[in-house]
């Protein structure tokens, strides 16, 4: 399964938890099932339309990774926050 | 002694304190987040609270105890799956019916919450209202701003959009028709059809003392409506300008109201470079500046919409403002006299008082 590793606010939506592991093949399917486990954590990630909010940086094996990113289940996914706002 | 909720760019601000007096800082809530706008329902005395962070988007949190834990508010969100995702939620206002709050956001939407703001839905009718398409962002974007509501009908909204006019209905937002009449878009071609609907209207009001009245400042001009919203005429003349944001009114007086004119739309700050109100006590044939105690010399400031409130009425009428300089004046005495409530606040999104 996919490792996902959560920091900030998102980690305590989770449970207090940073590392969290499922199947999905893609970047947004794994943060769609993330939310759906999480339900506190609804909309915060993922916008209504299932987008990843603009200022949302996702990173497998640490490399920028996209909506479509394939993710395999040895790989690590980090959601971070954009260096953005003011 | 009066409370004032300080939504700002760096967070909440419960300020308290007497009237023209300095207020204290009694709370800071969500440090370093966007407080787009916050109140306290009188009703349950919670208070309100609606955050945009640009990484998470935005929210609503509701508490009892500001200085405590805050609630994430359930269902404020479009519609899973369609093309179009929350921007911002601008204002909430309560309803007329007991634990009815509606909140008003950016695309243009509506929400409604029945259990004093733990859970909102959508309003459908203002959603799939069939001019939708053609509603034009202003600059703050698609933001539903105002919401009017009637005591004792409960069914009776209106609301207002830029820029997308307002909007009136009868049977508790099922179905929605324009209140746009006699507005005058300056910004638009003279023969532009009168079923245009991008109308930038920057706020109303209505008058607690004659129901059917109401007030609202314009993208150019003040307006005032004696029906309820179906119909407006041009109060402006005798004003330094017809651009601004906010406006209040004396509940006691329905001839009353307050706006802070600034320059133009493409300087938005105080004109002649010195901070002033104006009121009318006359329903907008006339228009006295009140400055007594306001920055009268290089003070270039610019009050956003939601940020000018007031609490009590006639001549104990509070009224106060803040700027995005990050400073905040109040008047005790109906606007006759005033002086800084608080200062070196981040920039000001919001102000709400309560007595």
């Amino acid at each position: 399964m996919a490792v996902v590793r959560l920091r900030g606010p998102l980690k305590q939506l989770a449970g207090d938890q940073s590392e969290h592991a499922f199947e999905a093949s893609t970047v947004g399917e794994l943060l769609s099932v993330l939310e759906r486990s999480h339900p506190a954590m609804d909309g915060w990630i993922l916008d209504e339309r299932g987008m990843i909010r603009r200022h949302i940086n996702v990173f497998v094996n640490g490399e920028m990774g996209e909506q479509d990113t394939a993710v395999g289940p040895d790989d690590r996914v980090d959601i971070l926050p954009a260096i953005s706002g003011g | 002694m009066t409370e004032l909720i300080v939504g700002t760019r760096k967070g909440l601000f419960v300020l308290e304190g007497e009237p023209g007096e300095a207020f204290e800082v009694a709370t800071r809530a969500f440090p370093g987040e966007t407080v787009d706008y916050a109140m306290r329902d009188g009703r349950s005395d919670r208070i309100l609270a609606t955050t945009t962070s640009p990484i998470y988007g935005p929210k609503v949190w509701y508490t009892d105890d500001p200085a405590g834990e805050w609630e994430q508010a359930e269902g404020v969100a479009l519609p899973e799956g369609g093309d179009a995702a929350l921007q911002r939620i601008w204002v909430i206002a309560p309803g007329a019916a007991d634990g009815t709050l509606y909140a008003g956001g950016d695309p243009g939407v509506l929400f409604e919450s029945r259990d004093g703001g733990t859970n909102w839905e959508l309003n459908r009718g203002l959603w799939e209202e069939p001019s939708r398409d053609r509603w034009q962002p202003g600059g703050g974007g698609l933001c539903l701003h105002s919401i009017v509501t009637w005591p004792g009908d409960p069914d009776r909204l209106a609301v207002a959009i830029s820029a997308a006019g307002v909007w009136l209905s009868e049977d508790g937002g099922a179905t929605w028709r324009t209140g746009n009449e006699g507005l005058v878009p300056r910004y638009l071609p003279e023969d532009t059809p009168p079923d245009e609907v991008g109308l930038c209207v920057h706020r109303i009001h209505r008058s607690a003392a004659r129901p059917e009245r109401l007030f609202m400042q314009f993208h150019g001009g003040v307006y005032r409506s004696d029906d309820a919203g179906q119909s407006w005429n041009d109060i402006g003349a005798g004003l330094p300008s017809d651009f601004g944001f906010p406006l209040a009114l004396d509940p006691a007086d329905p001839d009353s109201a307050y706006v802070i004119p600034l320059t133009a739309d493409v300087d938005r700050v105080t004109p002649d470079n010195r901070v002033r109100v104006f009121e009318t006590r006359d329903a907008g044939a006339s228009w006295t500046a009140r400055g007594d105690g306001l920055p009268q010399e290089h003070a270039y400031l610019t009050i956003l919409r939601e940020a000018f409130d007031w609490t009590g009425e006639g001549e104990g009428l509070e009224l106060y403002f803040g700027a995005t300089s990050g400073d905040v004046f109040g008047s005790g005495d109906a606007g006759a006299t005033w002086s800084t409530t608080a200062s070196r606040l981040p920039p000001v999104l919001s102000v709400a008082a309560t007595p």
